[in-house]
């Protein structure tokens, strides 16, 4: 193997790519060899960092510079002073908002109170390069369990680890192998659930494409535990990287014998096919899952028969989250009791969260489970941006709920977010600020749920529309009193009634946010007022007559005749015949158009 | 308008694709996606083709085509452009981008402009939420969205 004296990884996960780190790679691939340093530097282009907001990345060894929004223009300029001189380029390197001094990875505190585990590769390796999983023990795990474990101890090492499925639903995972092991039969499916669709989450995204091999590892470990020969990856469509790089990493395994008939010589046979999805937020539930699978709508089936009895081709079928499943190889290498000794009483492990919206450090994390939220937001999401205020976080996407202020130091697992109205989820963290309107954002939710219901039970597929139009009634300021009562009311019938996760969590996002911002909806509803000052048709502009000057551009601007006045005198609008474009805040150049 | 079947190469792919595929298990779904893939969408004499070849009623395929979102009846335009409504994108601010669209491209999300230049579509999480708002133009990603943006990046595709 070739030794080089440093490594350039270039970060190829989605958003740094949107962001043109492909062109990034090649030129540092052009500028090292122009250099004549391409014996001495290897560059990898890698899955992802983490960090998304400062991307594309750029990291330096061993040194582990960080460089942070690299462009094409910076590359000639790392390659001749960095890698040539050995003179960091300091404007390029990543600083966080309040420190100075050594900023290299290991110091960034974005990264310093993370545990990887189902990130543990992810920005580390050459996804594409099997040979670099193999390094960092992959297909270790595999190995250990076809030679020296018997099925049924694979089982007991993941109940005894106490991992449960980080789809959401937190169903301990060695207990779901068993049931799956115990129907008799030698035609058994393993199913990777990879259609991530909660907005707003990119885990399994990332972790498909910066880590393939441990999904692919972990799925041969769950066929061999229940007796499976078959596995399907049921992919998002919408992730073209990861669905290439699966392609990829399925390819090689077979070349070295780690996918195919007789691996490790044990005699056991098991193969991988990825199947794709074509946008249908309802199949990331299993049993619409399976029937994608099997070439019919996406319709949730009930359950039972769950899917260990009868699942894909109504044959006994184990299905698992990617980051799940990412966990196992670490698992099965380290021991249960190592994995049991993070986390809290019910919870073990870690958890990967996609922290979004309005805050500084978007990006991924993964946190030893009781970790709380304000240590996730504040100290590793490093705060609100723009000195804005914290109002709620929104964990478990259309499905969870939101946590305001009053919960943050709750530590986090599955129990004691479902027992402040949300859910843990996949691990989406969409945070807002005083800025984002709560009614709003549960119209939003309801909004997409009400898109993606399938149809097949009315609980969901009428429910959920009369609240959608409920709440879009408020919004537009036309709320009537018990509007909010009736929101509860449908959402408990809803909750009730529903066939399959998909409703029975829809209404969720509307009841979490009546529970602890009631007072915004009452403030739509009765005052006609959006305190966040977001919903359009319950702003209100008016006219600072301290400030017009009455130069009439507003007038001329306004396309419903809404202003008048006489020229060099103060203007005024006419709030009935206003319809809130805003075109007048735009023209006018005093600054005497206020919007409340 | 002819027809997408007049292209008879196009058919004989879509005919080889499904001889070699509708022996495995649960080929329907790989096989209208690659229908779509080749011609573009799905339209009747589309779906026809393979309910003939499958030898299964075109209700299947239909109930199939129609479900998923991904799936097209009706011909795209030249530059798709995809704004991302993921809650991400939302809550920074995408919706008053979707209006400048609307306002910029006169036609609504879902559909195509009379000229066949563009269509645009409000789309599910694109998962660059670091970059969020965030719009997709055919295979091109614009991030970091302003309303104002709009015009300027939309004259590159004229």
């Amino acid at each position: 193997m070739d030794l080089y004296r440093a490594h350039v990884l270039v970060c190829g996960g989605t958003g740094c790519h949107s962001g043109g780190s492909s062109d990034i790679l090649a030129s540092m691939e052009t500028e090292i060899a122009k250099s004549g340093l391409d014996k001495e530097i290897k560059v990898v282009k890698t899955g992802c960092f983490g960090l998304c907001e400062v991307g594309p990345v750029v990291i330096v060894y061993p040194e582990g510079t960080f460089y942070s929004r690299v462009k094409v223009e910076d590359v000639p300029e790392i390659v001749s002073e960095h890698l040539l001189k050995g003179r960091k380029v300091e404007r390029l390197i990543y600083k966080e908002h309040d420190k100075a001094g050594d900023q290299s990875l290991e110091n960034i505190s974005f990264y310093k109170s993370q545990v990887r585990i189902a990130l543990r590769n992810c920005g580390v390796i050459n996804p594409e390069n099997i040979d670099e999983y193999i390094a960092l023990d992959g297909y270790a795990a595999l190995g250990k369990v076809l030679t020296e474990m018997k099925p049924q101890d694979v089982i007991e090492t993941l109940k005894a680890s106490g991992l449960r499925g980080r789809g959401g639903a937190g169903f301990p995972t060695g207990m779901k192998l068993q049931f799956c092991a115990n129907v008799p039969g030698d035609e058994k499916y393993v199913v990777c659930n990879a259609d991530e669709g909660d907005p707003g989450a990119f885990m399994d995204r990332s972790v498909l494409e910066g880590d393939p091999h441990a999904v692919l590892e972990a799925m041969a470990i769950e066929g061999y535990a229940i007796g499976a020969h078959t596995g399907y990856i049921y992919c998002r469509a919408e992730y073209p990287i990861a669905v290439k790089r699966l392609g990829i990493a399925i390819k090689q395994a077979k070349e070295y014998g780690l996918l195919g008939k007789n691996i490790f010589d044990s005699g056991f046979d098991f193969d991988i096919e990825v199947r794709l999805g074509a946008g249908a937020f309802v199949c990331g539930e299993e049993t619409a899952l399976i029937a994608s699978i099997e070439g019919e709508r996406g319709e949730p089936r009930p359950r039972p028969p769950f899917p260990a009895n009868s699942g894909v081709f109504r044959k006994p079928t184990n299905v698992n989250n990617v980051e799940t499943l990412a966990n196992i190889p670490r698992i099965i290498l380290k021991g249960a009791d190592w994995f049991a000794s993070m986390g809290t009483e019910k919870c073990k492990g870690t958890k990967v969260f996609a922290l979004g919206g309005k805050i500084n450090n978007t990006g991924l994390v993964e946190i030893p489970m009781g970790t709380t939220l304000r240590e996730i937001l504040f100290d590793i999401g490093g705060g609100i941006p723009n000195g804005k205020k914290f109002k709620a976080a929104q964990t478990g996407g259309p499905s969870g709920g939101c946590i305001p202020t009053e919960h943050l130091d709750t530590p986090i697992d599955y129990e004691s977010l479902t027992a402040i109205g949300s859910m843990m989820g996949s691990g989406g963290l969409i945070v807002m600020d005083e800025d984002n309107c709560m009614v709003d954002v549960a119209r939003f939710f309801l909004d997409f749920t009400v898109d993606e219901s399938c149809g097949k039970c009315p609980p969901c597929r009428i429910g959920t529309k009369r609240m959608l139009e409920i709440l879009e009634r408020i919004v537009a300021g036309k709320g009537k009193p018990g509007d909010i009562e009736k929101l509860e009311e449908l959402g408990a019938m809803i909750k009730e009634g529903a066939l399959c996760g998909l409703g029975k969590t829809a209404p969720n996002p509307v009841l979490s946010t009546i529970k602890y911002f009631r007072h915004e909806y009452e403030a739509h509803i009765n005052d006609k007022v959006c305190p966040a000052g977001h919903c359009k048709a319950l702003k209100r502009y008016t006219i600072l007559t301290e400030k017009c000057v009455g130069c009439s551009a507003c007038a001329k601007v306004c396309p419903a005749d809404a202003i008048s006045g006489q020229i060099k005198s103060p203007y005024v609008i006419d709030q009935d015949k206003c319809i809130k474009c805003g075109a007048c805040i735009e023209k006018c150049k005093f600054g005497a158009i206020e919007v409340k | 308008m002819a027809t997408v079947t007049a292209d008879k190469a196009k058919v004989d792919e879509l005919k080889a694709y499904i001889a070699e595929h509708k022996g495995i298990k649960g080929p329907l779904m790989p096989i209208i996606q690659k229908a779509q893939e080749i011609f573009g969408c799905l339209p009747i004499d589309v779906q026809d083709v393979i309910a003939e070849e499958m030898g299964i009623p075109m209700t299947d395929i239909y109930g199939v085509a129609t479900f998923y979102s991904q799936f097209a009846l009706e011909p795209k335009g030249e530059h798709v452009i995809g704004l991302c409504m993921g809650t991400a994108c939302y809550v920074k601010n995408s919706q008053p981008i979707l209006e400048r669209l609307r306002k910029e491209l006169g036609i609504s999300e879902g559909a195509t402009t009379p000229d066949g230049k563009y269509s645009l579509d409000a789309t599910r999480c694109l998962g660059c939420c670091g970059l969020a708002p965030v719009m997709m133009i055919d295979d091109r990603v614009y991030g970091r969205l302003k309303p104002d943006d709009i015009p300027g990046i939309l004259a590159e595709y004229k």
